[in-house]
């Protein structure tokens, strides 16, 4: 949570002390980033600067808010339909289950790429499409995740009991079968996290999503991945370690939510 | 169960053809065909090309010409892209490339992130367990994307231990790289699955109930304990099985190995249509047949489960 | 070949004949030590398209089919033409009836001799509408009699105008007199295919067990996505002088990891990634190299009516592309040795003479300063921005071309820029569409002369997708298609484009690679890069 508040700091409040902004070429620095476009206190470029000389530093900032926005808003897309579909698929069963399943096949196995170019094609680009897009591509394992977890869960004695005590069937789904699937469910929603910001760099390879100027921390890593073998490691380091922050907070806040939503600790 | 499986086999029928009817007026409905180029052909040539892929007929009767096609003559038409080949070649050329290395990552993965996630769970919060974590995360930190390039850079330019790409009939050189790219995206994810539900099932009653019996802890974890844990775990296996057999287009690329990932995301890009419905159809079959192994296997994890 | 030089030639010289003995020779210098390792591995792109010379479409497919097979005419490493299978042609006054001799050594793969049947074969073939081969366009650029109509559909392929004299002369009619014909038979389309082999194999002929080829190599491995190996076919007419053994193309996506595949030693042969080059250039003296291509880089404004009123003002136009620093696009963004464009042909085409433009002979600052000075004219500033988008189809280089454009725009004229990329497919509809407001463009030359280029803009052309229309322009470049002396009018032309501004010229490209330096005789100077694997060897190191 700390590391999470204190890169919310960062994201909002280290533009105060750029000297370039997120789009702003060095010309100077462009004829050779080698050199002039390493990580320095003095050019103002604190993190370096990218292949076009822009300040590595602002994009940083920038791609580290996108994506954190993505990977929330794309992980809790998922959480938000995939637990509703799968919580009613497994729990009501039978052929409703069955019918509800084969949709998630089919949609699994159609692919991303057409999805996401119609999507383009019918809502045009826009931070609203690229969030349809990734909830699209997201929801389905969470669906499936979940209902798993149901079929077991709607056989325990405690929803037996509850049944048994004239409980009904949407307080059991209430009251029971949600605060359990939690654990699980969080967790993987964490694991989305990651997934999600990736995705928003395909998505944006495609057309959907974010352009330029404006950056995200996969675009940004798939950039300095790129240059890696050529000498100028920063622009893969800062954006890989911003990313890696996020992936271990995701990882104590989905243990940490688990726990504290764990309804035997209570 | 036989019952069950039997009336699964038969929606997987129907399950597959609405497959490849959404799938096939997605593809005509996406912007550019397979013949739109930076040079417009000319309408005369156009027409020749349209007329022989059957391009010029109606949309309802290329689907149905399709379907008989391949009910008939198990022939899923010819690549408009590659010339010279049909979608049964690059399957055939295909698919057992992204076999072998994407049953082998998957291998690689399970083994590891499941032993991984259930030694931080048994001990947790010891150091073990920060180990467990911490190699979980760093494999979820180098994306495929990065961890190709490193790979390359390491053992081949800097060690110049390991051939830097290529196939080879799949010679365990050629393989070691892919497999280590491809395994560590899902070992990370599987560990913490395996790690968070280990915990969440040992907190439990009856595992409490067992320990109060005086069992011991080994017999505990295998006994009890296990199959409950992998309940989530394998639900998260299934898709990524699928999508790890059909092969994965960050290898291919990266690693030039041939297999079938980048042939379907290629097919999609420069919309080669029978390519993608071709291995969609075969991305679909494996999906529902995954799913439905899974399904039994819940039965088998929690025999409680009925269908 | 330039096409002033070839009227001259066509004129004076009725009957073309070159001893072929002068050109059986070897190319390797005598003080050159040859390798014992005589194998050439390169790295593409992408999987080729076919391996059937009358279907192929991209260039690395048509680099395989010049090594498989051969066709009348080979061009050297400049460009010239040089005997293939045919030693001599002959041509009838009024340009319209070519017969080629063919040397009797000529020798398919399986032993077969290869006659002027198999270019009947071939040629009825490339225009017949049941292979609908995607370059049937070609033929009919040929000009041979009944092209057009059996493409269409109107005639049998059996009626084209190629006719078996004997096994071995070949004869064509045109309908239309075309002096560089000969020279568009080093093109993979017009290459000779053995009959007997594709009736037996059907559409499986090109699989490495079935092909039958009469080029210098054959082609022993074909694994897509990954690699094709092709090896020395001991048949070939002039073998004993064919140096390299084995070549093989190994199909890697990614540049990145080519040049360290390169560096590693595993290729003699790899693209440069953008921006690049000055550091490897350091690094690797005369491995690092950079040659002109025919091919130049532009932004389309939209000047249809679905195009913004803004770009209808002339001045807005001029400002964009006074505004434009190509140094820096050229030096520091691409950084590949790419000439800085300010005509839409690049100068490297042969016979075409760029006019000198004003704009090419101001300074920056001077052209900074005019585009200020042009768009307060036209009613933008501070309180009414000019604001447009701009797209382009996903790609680095591509990308941060864009970028710099756009940053150059807003600093220097305070223009609110929006980029967009696309993927392809949908960037060519979108761009075909007219459904954009500046596009990146890109072409690159089917031929050696100015036309190939300066056609795009023609108001009828199906590529002027930034629906320019000159009525001046059209009538000079019709005119220039009979005129003898067309490189005056070529100039006008680029005069106009200078002057209206239809779209923003960047650079023009230049082939930049890495060839590791024991690999000998390749053609930098050959600017359509029509290379041949029988012309190169390894050098001892």
């Amino acid at each position: 949570m700390f590391v999470l508040a204190l890169m919310l700091l960062f994201v909002l409040f280290g533009p105060s002390i750029a000297k370039w902004s997120n789009e702003e070429i060095d010309w100077a620095a462009l004829g050779d980033i080698q050199h002039l476009g390493v990580p320095s206190v003095e050019s103002g470029h604190y993190f370096g600067t990218d292949e076009l000389g822009r300040d590595l530093y602002a994009r940083t900032i920038q791609a580290t808010g996108t994506s954190l926005l993505v990977g929330l808003i794309g992980a809790a897309m998922a959480l938000l339909v995939g637990t509703t579909w799968g919580v009613i698929a497994g729990f009501v069963g039978g052929r409703v289950d069955n019918l509800m399943m084969r949709i998630v096949d089919v949609l699994l196995a159609i692919p991303n790429v057409l999805v996401i170019i119609l999507i383009l094609v019918v809502v045009g680009r826009s931070f609203i499409a690229l969030f349809i897009a990734l909830g699209a591509v997201s929801w389905l394992s969470m669906a499936r995740i979940v209902r798993a977890q149901t079929l077991t869960l709607k056989n325990r004695e405690f929803i037996e009991a509850a049944r048994a005590g004239g409980v009904s069937e949407i307080m059991i789904i209430w009251r029971h079968i949600l605060p359990n699937l939690m654990g699980v469910v969080i967790v993987y929603a964490s694991l989305l996290v990651p997934e999600m910001i990736f995705a928003e760099s395909f998505i944006s390879f495609l057309g959907l999503g974010i352009s330029e100027p404006y950056t995200s921390l996969g675009a940004l890593i798939a950039e300095g991945a790129r240059t890696m073998g050529y000498g100028t490691l920063w622009q893969i380091a800062f954006p890989l370690f911003f990313y890696v922050t996020i992936i271990i907070t995701m990882f104590y806040i989905g243990d940490g939510l688990r726990d504290a939503l764990d309804p035997k600790d209570r | 169960m036989f019952a069950y499986t039997i009336k699964r086999l038969l929606i997987a029928v129907p399950t597959i053809l609405m497959l490849v009817v959404a799938c096939f007026f997605l593809m005509h409905a996406a912007p550019g065909g397979p013949f739109t180029s930076e040079r417009p052909l000319p309408p005369a040539v156009l027409a020749n090309i349209e007329a022989r892929y059957g391009l010029d007929q109606p949309l309802w009767k290329q689907l149905w010409d399709y379907l008989t096609n391949i009910v008939l003559y198990f022939d899923f038409g010819p690549s408009f892209k590659f010339k010279d080949r049909d979608v049964n070649d690059v399957i055939a050329q295909g698919f057992p490339i992204s076999l072998t290395y994407g049953f082998l990552s998957f291998l690689v993965a399970t083994i590891v992130g499941l032993s991984l996630g259930i030694a931080a769970a048994i001990r947790h919060n010891t150091w073990i367990d920060y180990l467990a974590v911490g190699l979980g995360i760093a494999a979820q930190a180098l994306p495929n994307f990065v961890m190709g390039p490193i790979l390359i850079l390491v053992f081949t330019l800097w060690l110049g231990w390991l051939p830097g790409g290529g196939w080879n009939g799949g010679q365990w050189p050629y393989l070691i790289m892919p497999v280590i790219a491809l395994s560590t995206s899902y070992m990370g994810s599987i560990a913490r699955l395996t790690r968070s539900s280990m915990l969440e099932v040992l907190n439990s009653n009856f595992i409490r109930t067992a320990r109060a019996k005086g069992l011991s802890d080994r017999s505990i974890i295998w006994r009890h304990a296990l199959k409950p844990t992998l309940m989530p775990v394998v639900t998260y296996l299934g898709p990524v099985f699928v999508y790890v057999l059909t092969g994965s287009v960050f290898v291919d690329i990266y690693f030039s190995t041939g297999g079938l990932g980048q042939a379907y995301v290629g097919s999609a890009l420069s919309r080669d249509y029978a390519i993608l419905l071709g291995v969609t159809i075969l991305y679909g079959a494996l999906t529902v047949a995954v799913s439905l192994i899974i399904d039994l296997a819940y039965a088998w994890l929690d025999p409680k489960i009925r269908y | 070949m330039n096409r002033t030089g070839i009227t001259i030639l066509a004129a004076f010289v009725s009957s073309w004949v070159l001893s072929s003995a002068a050109f059986a020779q070897s190319r390797v210098p005598a003080d050159v030590k040859l390798a014992d390792d005589q194998t050439f591995t390169y790295r593409v792109l992408d999987e080729l398209s076919s391996l059937d010379p009358q279907v192929v479409e991209d260039t690395i497919g048509s680099e395989l089919a010049r090594d498989l097979f051969e066709g009348l005419m080979n061009q050297d490493e400049l460009g010239n033409l040089e005997p293939g299978v045919a030693t001599k042609f002959d041509v009838n006054d009024d340009n319209t009836v070519y017969t080629f001799t063919l040397r009797d050594n000529a020798l398919w793969s399986n032993g077969d001799q290869v006659t002027a049947h198999d270019f009947v074969y071939g040629w009825q073939r490339a225009t017949d509408p049941e292979l609908a081969s995607p370059y049937q366009w070609y033929m009919e650029l040929m000009s041979i009699k009944n092209a057009a109509e059996i493409i269409k559909g109107e005639k049998p392929k059996e009626e084209l105008g190629v006719k078996a004299v004997d096994d071995l002369t070949f004869e064509v009619t045109l309908t239309n007199p075309i002096p560089y014909f000969p020279q568009m038979t080093t093109h993979a389309t017009t290459f000779p295919t053995h009959k007997g082999v594709i009736e037996k194999h059907g559409d499986q002929w090109t699989k490495p067990e079935n092909m039958v080829s009469n080029g210098a190599y054959v082609l022993t491995e074909h694994l897509p996505n990954e690699r094709s190996v092709r090896e020395r076919n001991t048949k070939y007419w002039n073998n004993e002088n064919t140096v390299l053994d084995k070549v093989v193309a190994l199909v890697i996506n990614d540049e990145n990891v080519a040049l360290t595949r390169f560096l590693a030693g595993e290729l003699d042969r790899t693209d440069v990634p953008a921006g690049q080059f000055p550091r490897l250039q350091k690094e690797y003296p005369g491995v690092a190299i950079s040659y002109p291509r025919l091919c130049n880089y532009y932004y389309t404004f939209n000047l249809s009516d679905s195009g913004p009123e803004v770009f209808k003002d002339i001045r807005v136009r001029q400002a964009l592309a006074l505004a434009v620093d190509r140094k820096i696009i050229t030096q520091n963004v691409m950084a590949g040795g790419q000439p800085e464009a300010y005509t839409f042909t690049p100068a490297a085409v042969s016979g075409f003479e760029p006019p000198t433009t004003e704009m090419a002979q101001m300074s920056q600052a001077d052209r900074d300063a005019r585009a200020k000075a042009l768009l307060a004219e036209a009613g933008y500033g501070d309180d009414n921005k000019l604001s447009f988008d701009m797209i382009y189809n996903t790609s680095d280089a591509h990308k941060k071309v864009a970028v710099a454009l756009s940053q150059m725009w807003k600093q220097k004229l305070g223009a609110e820029v929006n980029l967009g990329n696309m993927e392809w497919k949908v960037f060519l509809e979108t761009r075909g569409n007219q459904d954009f407001q500046l596009a990146r463009g890109a072409w690159c030359g089917d031929y050696n002369e100015a036309s190939t280029f300066l056609d795009l803009l023609d108001s009828e052309s199906g590529y002027n997708d930034g629906k320019f229309n000159n009525a001046e322009l059209d009538s000079l470049l019709e005119q220039a298609k009979v005129s003898n002396e067309p490189a005056a009018l070529y100039t006008q032309i680029e005069q106009i484009i200078a002057a209206e501004l239809p779209v923003i010229p960047i650079y023009h490209y230049a082939g930049v690679y890495m060839i590791d330096s024991d690999l000998g005789n390749w053609p930098v100077t050959n600017v359509q890069q029509n290379w041949y694997s029988k012309n190169l060897y390894k050098i001892a190191e």
